[in-house]
């Protein structure tokens, strides 16, 4: 896109400083190399380790090398599991679009000067402690939470309803969480939308439901893709929701993975189990931002 | 028409914003009320705070958890300080790939950075878990989000302005010393709150990573929560709660969160 020359005015008639060039270097070096021997590395262990296998005293034993763990992965056992995983996700991912998507419309056509603002907010709660956000859920959803005491003193109900420890306060925990990953993508394709584009539409006789149809929707897809995306992948890799809100009812990839690995002490299943949420998630996190970002550049 | 639609879209915008904050207040305010196991308003207390004080494994994990906050902070904020400024700088071959190994721990699912670390610290140290452990994994989840913020506000920077102090005469560290740092510096300090907020209450990566006698808040929290709801959980989490949003209020009023939101869109250049 652009060139060196275009972005830094001063190089054009002053050659960049050796000094300059080393400083840089020196700047990043730090940085680079604690990320590459404490996040890099670590990962090239779980691809390793997830070739293993445990012996009788859980101790990891590289030779040979099997790929076992994956086939374990894949195995019909753990069929349900993965199939309430998907479900979980997916009914997350559906709903946040369906509540994101009005309010990522109204803070950019109504937001005018306070967008930053709007925008900050629903990103607040994302930053304030995740676990205290979903523990506040259980004082709201349980037997004699706020809901149900609500709904008995205004007669609605007689006995408590059962909301907590179920796959609905799973779906309304992770939809809680992960809204701020749907409005801000969504966001951004709609704010970059043109309204000259339907206000055509109307001029050329469409009404309300066609130029939504044949306009907008076809013209914020790639916002909705990135959404849709980074809104399921973390859902898929969250335990806290699931194990908090689900009690022991609820069964996820993310939980499986954390109980082979704390209680479980299967090292090798459960770096194969981490390595393959790892790569769904940055595969769907690149078809995410490339989306988005082909929209952006507008290639 | 569109009148009409606008106000039906702006009462449902206030349902949303409210269902993001009301879980919260709820906690806030029977973290005040005098009854243990109702959820109905019975009359304001401090009751559950004082507790808190007398509660001693609940003040070790206080202690341990603003330990590992402060290495955390520190050592995050100089190296991803000095990383946002450089790649903000750096030109050439290399960025791309920095840039990319900089966004890579933000994406990967923090479950497995929390085990990743467990493996990598068994292993070679045969190590379940220390302070030592626990502090590399916390800077390594904090870096990234100093950097970006740094990397916002030097890219923003007038590049003319270390030239005209190298022109005049300073070396190249003394033109970052005297010019530079002193530009970047909310966003730096707006990257330590950051920090300081992921730390204080992480729970995934902690929880592989943590050993004996290095149970932190949110550990301690999390096995209470367990046991069920109870009025002093409400009154530590309310304190929690206002410690972290103020560090984000300060972090925010310092333009913290401008190059974070702005980052999944924002790279098309480093391609």
């Amino acid at each position: 896109m652009t060139s060196t020359a275009i972005d830094s005015p001063g190089a054009a008639g002053l050659r960049e400083r050796a000094g300059d060039r080393l400083r840089n270097a020196l700047l990043v070096l730090p940085g680079i190399g604690w990320l590459l021997l404490f996040f890099v590395v670590p990962l090239a262990f779980i691809v390793v380790i997830s070739l293993g296998r445990r012996d009788e005293l859980h101790r990891i034993v590289l030779d040979p090398l099997t790929l076992e763990n994956y086939a374990q992965v894949f195995n019909p056992i753990f069929l349900p599991t993965i199939v309430q995983s998907l479900y979980l996700a997916t009914a997350t991912t559906v709903v946040s679009l369906a509540i994101g998507f009005p309010i990522a419309y109204w803070i950019s056509r109504y937001g005018g000067h306070r967008k930053t603002l709007l925008l900050v907010l629903v990103m607040l709660p994302f930053w304030t402690s995740w676990l205290i956000r979903t523990y506040s859920w259980m004082i709201v959803l349980r037997d004699n939470g706020v809901v149900n005491q609500a709904l008995q003193a205004v007669g609605l109900t007689q006995e408590p309803l059962i909301l907590l420890y179920t796959d609905f306060s799973v779906i309304l925990g992770m939809v809680y969480g992960f809204l701020p990953f749907t409005i801000l993508p969504l966001f951004v394709s709609i704010d970059r939308l043109d309204p000259n584009l339907i206000a055509a539409a109307r001029d050329l006789y469409a009404d309300g439901r066609q130029a939504f149809l044949h306009v907008t929707l076809p013209l914020v897809r790639p916002g909705l893709i990135a959404a849709a995306l980074l809104t399921f992948i973390p859902a898929m890799g969250d335990f806290v929701t699931p194990d908090i809100l689900g009690g022991g009812q609820v069964t996820t990839i993310a939980k499986v993975i954390q109980e082979r690995f704390l209680d479980g002490r299967d090292w090798p299943y459960g770096s194969a189990l981490g390595f393959v949420l790892t790569i769904l998630t940055l595969l769907g996190t690149l078809v995410a931002l490339r989306t988005l970002r082909r929209e952006v550049v507008g290639e | 028409m569109s009148h009409e639609r606008n106000r039906w879209l702006a009462a449902f915008a206030v349902t949303v914003y409210a269902f993001l904050f009301a879980p919260i207040v709820i906690l806030i305010i029977f973290s005040f009320n005098d009854a243990r196991r109702v959820f109905v308003w019975r009359g304001f207390t401090t009751e559950w705070y004082g507790r808190l004080f007398a509660n001693d494994d609940l003040l070790d994990a206080v202690l341990v958890t603003f330990q590992v906050a402060a290495v955390a902070v520190v050592v995050s904020t100089v190296i991803g300080a000095a990383l946002g400024l450089g790649l903000a700088r750096l030109r050439g071959r290399g960025r791309a790939p920095a840039e990319m190994l900089l966004l890579l721990p933000i994406v990967t699912p923090e479950i497995v950075m929390g085990l990743s670390l467990l493996l990598f610290f068994l292993q070679l140290f045969d190590s379940t878990g220390s302070f030592g452990q626990l502090s590399i994994a916390h800077v390594t989840f904090c870096i990234s989000y100093v950097a970006i913020t740094v990397r916002a506000r030097a890219a923003g920077m007038d590049p003319q302005l270390e030239e005209a102090a190298r022109d005049l005469g300073d070396t190249a560290l003394g033109a970052l010393r005297h010019v530079t740092l002193p530009l970047i510096m909310p966003a730096v300090v707006a990257g330590a709150l950051l920090a300081f907020a992921l730390s204080f209450d992480d729970y995934v990566v902690t929880v592989f990573n943590s050993g004996i006698g290095t149970t932190t808040l949110p550990l301690y929290i999390y096995s209470a929560i367990k046991f069920g709801v109870s009025p002093e959980i409400n009154a530590i989490s309310t304190i929690i709660v206002a410690v972290v949003s103020l560090a984000l209020l300060i972090a925010w009023r310092l333009g913290a969160f401008r190059g974070a939101a702005r980052t999944p869109v924002a790279e098309p250049e480093a391609a």
